[in-house]
């Protein structure tokens, strides 16, 4: 199996950002993901879409570790995730957390600092700074010191945004940041996204707008349990791929995979 | 020892006690309202110390409803604390039941001059002793905890009869419940009435906190064991009767091979309910966990066994012997498996020795085709809906081939050659 | 105390105030080393309670708590067995530990291989091992050396039984756990707020919450002695979640949280040792518990009393609004406006606009004249800030939000009493700052 790996790695480009192989996923003795295998160039945006339940989340939770996978290889710029875990940052979904905890927005970027700060140090002034610069590049620093739960949903996301933004990474994961958000925030977001990329980082948001996917994004990946199409927007994008993403599952393959997934499962 | 006619009746009292727990107890547990119960089992002593001082006596209907009316206090002011005061369900349950326990212990101890019950007894319970306390019925003299855990078991019974499926679809669904007329709220307060009630019936026998035991672990145990509503009831209430009487006997059996005397009945139930659940967890045939490794370790063996048939056909087909070639460097699978997958195929009669090569029988040529056709036609199937590269179309269909039905197979299609150009052997039925 | 009173009378000689002082200034030895030992607790407990609080695992602290009895018993059992005296405090606390740790391994193993959801899974090792501690303390009672009676105490607590040695022993645990919680309260935070943020950046979450677990476990044996196993939850979550009533702060939660736990510790020592048969442990709980219910009443962050008001206000301000606006569409046709024609712009009870009405000559917005009313210029004015509020708020839902004009009334009628001045601005932004004199529906046609 490693032998195999390593000669297909060869094949894929050394310079991708992300690079999957044969990556396949079950969640609760379900399959989510089925031989996913791409390569995401660096320093793109790029959308994930996909109907519901078609993986999209579980596809960037599982490239950092986030849920266990069944089998399959990821590596982030051609090494372990492991070892490159500061260079990734993370924006999870708003639901994911307790808003009621007791933080205040300013609180919640210096948490992106803290890897940088290290373990048992208190957090530095110069943490706060480049914190508050993190909030002012999407637009909160009138709200640094508000409790989190007197935010509006699209201030939370921006807040998280933030975090992200603090943590200096070179990929940034986004798991729906436009998710009910107000039209503000939509621009916060879209100029942050641009910003990042003209400054060559690499971005990768599940999405699903797909009106805005040609004005926000370079690249696209289409998932649904496995990638239908990736590649630049223009080629990619199409209606044939959309109809092959959104016309429902392939009931035999998803049977099929269901029956494996629960055979193996240990519960 | 010597096995007494009071012995016979702890074994009967605790068996009743146990089973009028597991009845409210199943309910909790399928809600997960498992630490209600638990909450509610504490904050009886408050109430029976309320009804103590209240009336000055031991009036057995006063505690009854002294307990009930805290415990229902206790799940309204869990819900208060929790949806007005913003705190999580957990924290607000350990608020509300310590500090009611708290007033339980502080009340009864203004209380402990002038009472014949102590808070030990309230805790531990005192099933030995409990034979002695009689009352009579008719001509029948009848220990007095036998006659309140028996009703209370009956009551319990009647209400989750005639209650049913309202408890049914409230613990599976409650916006459907809302949507057919039934109020939630109403199934949980009369939940909690069942289990503060049955608490404060069963905590002479097995003492407040041991009640929990009864509640949820039985309970626990047979939702492991079945996964069906009804038969949920029945493994529990068995599971807990078999814990009680097991229970008093370790007692009284256990201890003395170690030179003591005995030890606590109540405690002894808990722990012996406790291992039942054990046994469960570990052996039940649907989710224990040994029995789903055994169920993979099976899979595996299937697995390993179809592979082999798989690699003889198709060497059969290039019209290759199989002298050259190794069973286990060709499936990368140890070679103690191979050899035991073997065996079992020559038993299945599948293969044959003709030494020094492994031929198929007719039979088990049959069973191959089967298993390359599924491979094929999975290729085929992929390539079409799904484009990816050759070897990961062989990767995925390796794996898919071993869980294809032959109903799947049909609805798989039909194909002459696969995207490699093999071709597909024929379907068995034409 | 003389036998033959009735259950009701459970008078008691009420303590002078000089030795009521004497409590309370800790000059007593007995209750001094007691008082100072459930306050050090208390620190602690508060302290470690906040983040236990947070990562909502309330109640595995139960359990651990209660599984804690058979490692006492245990530790009492092999200690007597080599021959040692059986009541080194020390020995039962190590016993303690051991097992508490154990229920929450099972806990986390139980809720990990089966279907089992967590409620079931702590009352499953909560119940069974303390029904295993029950049996064995049978046990060890009929032990014929190391006298086992005094291990009954660690259930509810026995405060008395403590000395020097043990209030020295919880003060130096306490402030150990001080320092180790404070120095790790960042990584703490991010385990509480955002596990898999925390994963994600590579904190090793579980060795993390190993050692907030034990922390945990650390506070409840320290609590065995003065507070019992059945209670000693109580002090590590009820001051913690009196705390989040007052602040929204992590630093100033721990802060208040320990505050509240010492205070507790010292009330409740002090009460006992002043009224008799007041156990000490349950007394602290009970503290500790008003504690909760004034914070849970009057506390400035969720409180009950600061959220009704709040309701209270905007229900006030949305009333007035409604009748200045009343009183302007009248007025429009003519300067004094009678009451009926207040009254029926919109169904409500004669009472309350007679009410609104006074209020609105209290703050001098009208004028009244026998059964007519007029706004005065003040009046006018905020009249017509409201109006003009109403107006921007109903043309930006027809214009943005495509609602039908008929309605548009009634929704913004909802809205428009939240609007801020930013709001207002950026409403006049979208729609041009005209100033807007009609309303955008026929005002007969309300919906």
């Amino acid at each position: 199996m490693t032998q195999r790996a390593s000669q297909l790695g060869s094949e894929h480009s050394p310079h991708a950002a992300v690079s999957v192989h044969d990556l396949t996923v079950a969640y609760h003795r379900k399959p989510v993901l089925w031989d996913v295998d791409l390569d995401i160039p660096s320093g793109k945006l790029v959308a994930i879409v996909g109907p519901n339940g078609a993986g999209k989340s579980t596809l960037i939770k599982a490239v950092m570790e986030l849920v266990p996978k069944a089998s399959g290889l990821i590596s982030i710029y051609g090494k372990q995730f492991r070892k490159q875990r500061h260079r990734v940052a993370y924006v999870p979904q708003r639901e994911s957390v307790d808003w009621d905890f007791p933080i205040d927005a300013i609180g919640v970027v210096s948490m992106g600092r803290y890897r940088k700060i290290g373990w048992c140090r208190p957090v530095r002034s110069q943490d706060k700074r480049l914190a508050m610069d993190a909030l002012k590049r999407v637009g909160m620093e009138e709200y640094a010191d508000r409790q989190i739960s007197q935010l509006s949903g699209g201030q939370q996301q921006r807040v998280f945004l933030a975090r992200a933004l603090a943590q200096d990474a070179d990929i940034y994961f986004m798991d729906e940041p436009f998710a009910s958000v107000d039209a503000a925030t939509e621009r916060a977001i879209v100029h942050v996204l641009r910003d990042l990329r003209s400054s060559g980082k690499t971005v990768i948001v599940v999405h699903h707008d797909l009106q805005t996917v040609s004005d926000y994004f370079d690249h696209v990946i289409m998932l649904n349990m496995r990638v239908v199409a990736h590649g630049t927007v223009e080629e990619v994008f199409t209606n044939e791929n959309l109809r092959k993403t959104y016309g429902g599952r392939l009931t035999l393959l998803d049977e099929a995979a269901g029956l494996l997934a629960r055979q193996s499962s240990k519960v | 020892m010597i096995w007494t006619p009071i012995d016979t009746w702890i074994c009967v009292i605790a068996s009743l006690c146990a089973a009028a727990c597991v009845l409210p107890g199943c309910i909790l547990v399928l809600r997960r309202m498992s630490l209600m119960g638990d909450a509610i089992s504490h904050t009886v002593l408050p109430g029976i110390a309320i009804a103590f001082l209240v009336t000055g006596s031991r009036e057995p209907t006063a505690m009854l409803i002294g307990a009930v009316i805290i415990g229902l206090l206790t799940a309204f002011l869990v819900q208060a604390i929790e949806t007005l005061g913003k705190i999580e369900t957990g924290a607000a349950i350990g608020i509300v039941f310590t500090v009611l326990f708290a007033a339980g212990l502080v009340l009864m101890r203004q209380a402990v001059d002038h009472v014949d019950i102590d808070p030990d007894c309230v805790l531990y319970g005192a099933v030995e002793f409990a034979y002695f306390d009689q009352i009579t019925i008719g001509s029948w003299a009848v220990p007095r905890a036998a006659v309140v855990n028996g009703v209370a078991l009956i009551a319990n019974a009647i209400i989750i009869l005639i209650f049913y499926k309202e408890f049914k679809i409230t613990s599976f669904d409650s916006a459907l419940a809302m949507t057919q007329g039934i109020r939630p709220s109403t199934m949980h307060y009369l939940l909690m009435t069942m289990t503060a009630a049955t608490a404060v019936a069963a905590f002479e026998t097995v003492g407040s906190i041991l009640v929990i035991a009864m509640l949820i672990v039985p309970a626990s145990a047979a939702y492991l064991l079945t996964d069906k509503y009804g038969a949920m009831f029945l493994i529990a209430i068995a599971i807990a009767i078999v814990g009680s009487i097991g229970g008093h006997i370790s007692a009284v059996t256990i201890p003395p091979v170690f030179g003591f005397s005995g030890t606590s009945t109540a405690g002894a139930m808990a722990v012996v309910v406790g291992f039942l659940f054990f046994l469960t967890w570990i052996f039940s045939p649907k989710h224990g966990v040994w029995s789903a490794a055994m169920r993979r370790k099976r899979v595996q063996q299937d697995i390993i066994r179809e592979d082999i048939l798989g690699l003889l056909w198709r060497l059969e087909e290039r019209s290759r012997e199989n002298s050259d070639i190794s069973f286990e460097n060709a499936l990368c699978i140890p070679k103690r498996s191979v050899k035991r997958a073997i065996r079992h195929l020559q038993k299945l009669g599948n293969i044959c020795l003709e030494y020094p090569l492994w031929r198929l029988t007719e039979q088990g040529r049959k069973e191959a085709a089967l298993i390359v056709r599924s491979h094929r036609l999975w290729e085929t199937y992929l390539d079409k809906h799904f484009p990816q590269d050759v070897y990961q179309l062989h990767q995925s269909a390796e794996r898919l081939e071993h869980v294809t039905s032959t109903q799947m197979q049909s609805r798989l299609g039909d194909a002459e050659k696969d995207p490699h150009g093999s071709k597909v052997p024929p379907s068995p039925d034409n | 105390m003389n036998a033959g009173h009735s259950i009701s009378d459970v008078s008691f000689v009420f303590p002078t105030a000089e030795q009521i002082w004497r409590v309370l200034v800790l000059e007593e030895y007995n209750t001094r080393v007691v008082i100072l030992g459930v306050m050090a607790l208390g620190i602690a407990a508060g302290i470690v309670g906040t983040f236990l609080l947070l990562r909502k695992r309330a109640l595995t602290a139960d359990a651990l708590s209660h599984a804690t009895l058979p490692g006492i018993t245990v530790a009492f059992m092999v200690m007597v067995g080599l021959g040692m005296q059986g009541k080194s405090m020390f020995g039962l606390m190590v016993g303690a530990f051991i097992f508490g740790c154990v229920g929450v391994l099972l806990i986390l193993g139980i809720r990990r291989t089966t279907i089992l959801k967590d409620d079931a899974a702590i009352g499953i090792v909560l119940s069974v091992l303390f029904g295993l501690g029950l049996c064995l303390l049978r046990l060890a009672t009929e032990m014929p050396t190391g006298n086992a009676a005094g291990l009954n105490g660690f259930i509810f607590g026995k405060a008395s039984s403590m000395v020097a040695g043990d209030t020295k022993a919880i003060s130096i645990v306490a402030i150990c756990i001080g320092v180790i919680v404070l120095t790790l309260r960042k990584e703490f935070t991010a385990l509480c707020f955002d596990e898999k943020f925390g994963a994600a950046q590579g904190w090793p979450i579980l060795r993390l919450d190993i050692v907030l677990m034990s922390l945990v476990a650390i506070v409840t044996v320290i609590a065995l002695q003065s507070v019992g196993l059945v209670l000693a939850v109580a002090m590590l979550i009820v001051p913690a979640a009196s705390a989040r009533y007052w602040c929204t702060k992590i630093g100033s939660l721990l802060l208040v949280s320990a505050l509240i736990g010492c205070l507790g510790g010292w009330l409740g020592g002090v009460v006992s040792a002043l009224v008799p048969r007041m156990p000490t442990g349950p007394v602290i709980v009970l503290v500790c518990g008003g504690w909760f219910v004034f914070s849970f009443i009057f506390g400035p962050v969720n409180g009950i009393v600061v959220r009704l008001w709040k309701v209270w206000r905007l229900n006030r301000r949305v009333a007035m609004q409604h009748i200045l606006r009343a009183m302007f569409e009248v007025s429009s046709e003519d300067t004094l406006c009678n009451f009926e024609s207040i009254a029926n712009t919109r169904s409500w009870p004669q009472t309350q606009v007679k009410r609104l009405l006074s209020r609105l000559e209290r703050h001098r917005f009208a004028t009244r004249k026998g059964n007519c009313w007029s706004l005065t210029a003040l009046g006018m004015a905020e009249a017509k800030r409201v109006v003009r509020n109403h107006r921007l708020w109903e043309t930006y839902l027809i214009n943005f939000a495509d609602i039908a004009p008929n309605h548009v009334d009634r929704d913004a009628d909802m809205i428009e009493h939240v609007l801020g001045t930013s709001m207002v601005e950026k409403l006049e932004a979208l729609l041009g700052n005209d100033p807007i004199t009609t309303s955008p529906h026929p005002l007969g046609e309300r919906g």
